[in-house]
């Protein structure tokens, strides 16, 4: 197991951030962190990464506690951007990756590869403060990466970029973990989620409510969603017994069951009604799961 | 250590290539040499002055010949003439600002004379005036005594006077006054040393706060070290300021080859440098730097922006101030009691040490005490600093306040 967590709990004074967290990641693996504003992600990387010491219960990665030792072996993304406004690009980067005890040369070198791969090689001279936010963020990615770290935490790296930009970073993401980094992620589009991780864990008040390869989490969420298109009044298939929820849609409806035998009952009920279009059965969106397990939309 | 020297280089660099503190450096090594050379500025700029015209009353008619040799003789240049005009006529040509000053003078018993001029605070030309009516009396009397010349020299001979301390610790009167220049300017040094460089620390680390450029620092390296590299860094930048300051003052008294300059290194004791004196200078310096700057560092991390550091700031520069007080109104009597008292309080000590160091001959193990107390006051600070710190930096929120110490600390607690 590369990176493990096992029980951690901290508590600030009588709030409790995270109560009982374990995770554990592969070596080489991409986990999505998923958890509403506050659930404590952010809390649970900063144990991670040694900002914070757990109450209860220890991290480690590789076997060993994380320290400033493992300090360029690690790669952090925290949510609230930082750099410093008024330092040129380049000199930041190089002395971002010199304090991970990155050479300066190895560092000018992979600065100047990085800017080139995100399309951003003239900005190397300006002042981050004069960079678009979006622009800003593909450097704060880069300070990230640039020393190569093993494990890399991620805090909500997509938030506020465009889709050709989040395109961008999301192979570059890709790329590190195929290079065999392991990486950590929170972000509030599940879609990013879905698309890039192995495993997942989702959030709440601290704890974590669901956790497993995404396969896993939606055949254990026990639902799936049967989809009808067809050009008639469904309402009355809600009254079937199996269908826990009915949502009608522009052109039929989305029918909740927990059992598949209720997938058929539906089919055979629906075709009597007339045409049909349309008649899949689909997994459930981490969407759905989320809110179901946490009880609310993600923010 | 690797990474201690990175940042300790990027606080030192990036300091040292703003704009503010090149602008700083140029102005204050600037105006070292404009105040050297000022006696020469203001001989060329001055208006040389003809000589004022003094008319004079004079109802004897004899007097005025006297006054204007007396005033000759004192090589002052107003001239002393006879006025047929009315005191009305001299005043209004006064508000008209057609005659400078006027003197009525009476002969009695003793000379009775009054000095009319615009305004009241001309010292100079006043001082003149009257120095010469009390010469002519001087020798109007001792005509009048039937004393010579030189019994008259000897009535004003000054009697010899000598101060002479007994108290061992105190220095001689010559050797004080010496002193007293070359510590005053020490201690302004070093006072503004202690306010400027803690304050440009604080600054630094509420900016790496607000701009959030901390969490990554504090996740790539232990605050501890990050906290005391910038300390250092910020540190060895104020010593080289200093330093550029001390040589571009020396250098620019000594080219500038006035007679201030030579007057003033000789006031100021520079003539007679005493390396202890100047050792304890540095000392000091850098142990109320670390003192202060330790605190500044705890400080400055409690804010979540920069507007709020100064608010903040403000119990630390109360002490800097209560500690230059004493230093400055030490100056004067540096045997009182609180200044020796102060001087072993860690906050105070700085100044006021070096005060009574430079000042007095107090024996060794005075200062030096006053050294541990501090050394191990910083040692404390620091570990409680780090404590703070640690927690410190990860705090955002509205509330600045030295409340907010406690909760760093359990912030950045390990249990």
């Amino acid at each position: 197991m590369a990176l493990s967590v096992e029980h951690a709990t901290k508590k600030f004074g009588d709030f409790t951030a995270v109560d009982n967290l374990s995770l554990s990641v592969e070596e080489g693996q991409m986990h999505g962190f998923l958890g509403a504003n506050g659930a404590g992600k952010t809390t649970t990387f900063r144990m991670i990464l040694g900002l914070l010491d757990p109450t209860h219960g220890k991290v480690s990665w590789n076997g060993k506690p994380i320290t400033y030792e493992s300090s360029p072996f690690i790669g952090y993304l925290p949510e609230e951007r930082g750099l410093y406004p008024k330092m040129k690009v380049e000199d930041q980067l190089i002395y971002l990756a010199q304090l991970r005890k990155m050479s300066k040369e190895d560092a000018k070198k992979e600065t100047a590869a990085w800017l080139e791969r995100f399309e951003v090689p003239h900005y190397a001279g300006k002042k981050v403060e004069e960079l678009s936010k979006g622009n800003q963020q593909k450097i704060q990615l880069i300070a990230s990466l640039v020393h190569k770290p093993s494990l890399i935490i991620l805090d909500e790296p997509f938030s506020g970029l465009d889709p050709v930009n989040v395109g961008m970073l999301k192979s570059a993401i890709l790329d590190v973990q195929k290079q065999g980094a392991t990486i950590v992620f929170s972000s509030h589009r599940m879609d990013h989620v879905e698309e890039l991780c192995d495993d997942m864990s989702i959030l709440d008040h601290g704890k974590v409510v669901v956790s497993g390869s995404i396969r896993e989490v939606k055949r254990n969420f026990g639902k799936q969603n049967v989809r009808l298109k067809m050009d008639k009044e469904l309402t009355a298939l809600s009254q079937l017994p199996g269908v826990e929820k009915y949502t009608g849609t522009i052109d039929g409806a989305v029918l909740q069951i927990t059992d598949e035998s209720t997938a058929e009952l539906i089919l055979a009920e629906a075709m009597k009604l007339g045409q049909l279009r349309h008649f899949s059965i689909e997994e459930p969106s981490l969407e759905e799961i989320f809110i179901a397990k946490v009880g609310k939309a993600y923010a | 250590m690797h990474s201690f020297w990175i940042i300790f280089k990027q606080a030192f660099m990036m300091k040292a290539r703003t704009k503010s503190f090149i602008i700083t450096t140029i102005i204050v090594a600037a105006a070292f040499f404009l105040l050297a050379n000022l006696p020469n500025i203001i001989e060329s700029f001055g208006d040389d002055e003809e000589g004022q015209v003094l008319h004079v009353i004079d109802e004897s008619g004899e007097l005025v010949p006297q006054l204007q040799a007396q005033l000759e003789q004192s090589q002052s240049d107003i001239q002393a003439m006879p006025t047929e005009m009315s005191e009305e006529e001299l005043q209004q040509g006064i508000t008209e600002g057609t005659i400078e000053s006027y003197l009525v003078i009476e002969e009695g018993d003793t000379l009775s004379a009054r000095y009319v001029s615009e305004s009241a605070n001309e010292m100079g030309a006043g001082s003149d005036v009257e120095n010469a009516v009390q010469a002519i009396q001087t020798a109007q009397t001792a005509e009048r005594l039937g004393l010579s010349g030189t019994e008259v020299g000897e009535l004003f001979m000054p009697a010899e006077f000598e101060r002479e301390a007994v108290s061992d610790s105190s220095k001689t009167e010559e050797e004080l006054s010496q002193a007293r220049g070359l510590v005053y300017v020490l201690i302004l040094l070093i006072y503004v040393a202690v306010i400027y460089y803690p304050n440009m620390i604080a600054m630094e680390v509420a900016n790496e706060k607000s701009s959030r450029v901390m969490e990554i620092l504090i996740s790539s390296v232990s605050p501890v070290k990050h906290m005391f590299a910038k300390i250092a860094g910020i540190g060895t930048l104020g010593i080289v300021q200093m330093m550029i300051f001390g040589i571009a003052g020396y250098f620019a008294f000594k080219t500038s080859g006035s007679d201030m300059a030579e007057g003033f290194f000789s006031v100021m004791g520079f003539s007679e440098i005493k390396v202890s004196t100047f050792l304890f200078a540095v000392l000091f310096f850098l142990l109320g730097y670390f003192l202060y700057a330790v605190l500044a560092a705890l400080l400055g991390s409690l804010v979540s922006r920069t507007e709020d550091v100064q608010q903040l700031m403000l119990p630390m520069m109360f002490l800097i101030i209560i500690s230059s007080f004493i230093a400055f109104s030490g100056i004067g009597m540096p045997e009182a009691n609180y200044v020796t008292v102060s001087s072993f309080i860690p906050f105070f000590a700085p100044l006021v040490m070096f005060l009574r160091v430079g000042m007095l001959d107090i024996p060794l193990w005075e200062p030096l005490l006053s050294i541990a107390i501090m050394l191990l006051t910083i040692g404390v600070l620091g570990w409680f600093g780090a404590r703070v710190y640690r927690g410190g930096v990860l705090m955002y929120g509205s509330s600045q306040s030295l409340k907010d110490i406690g909760k760093a600390i359990r912030l950045g607690n390990k249990k």
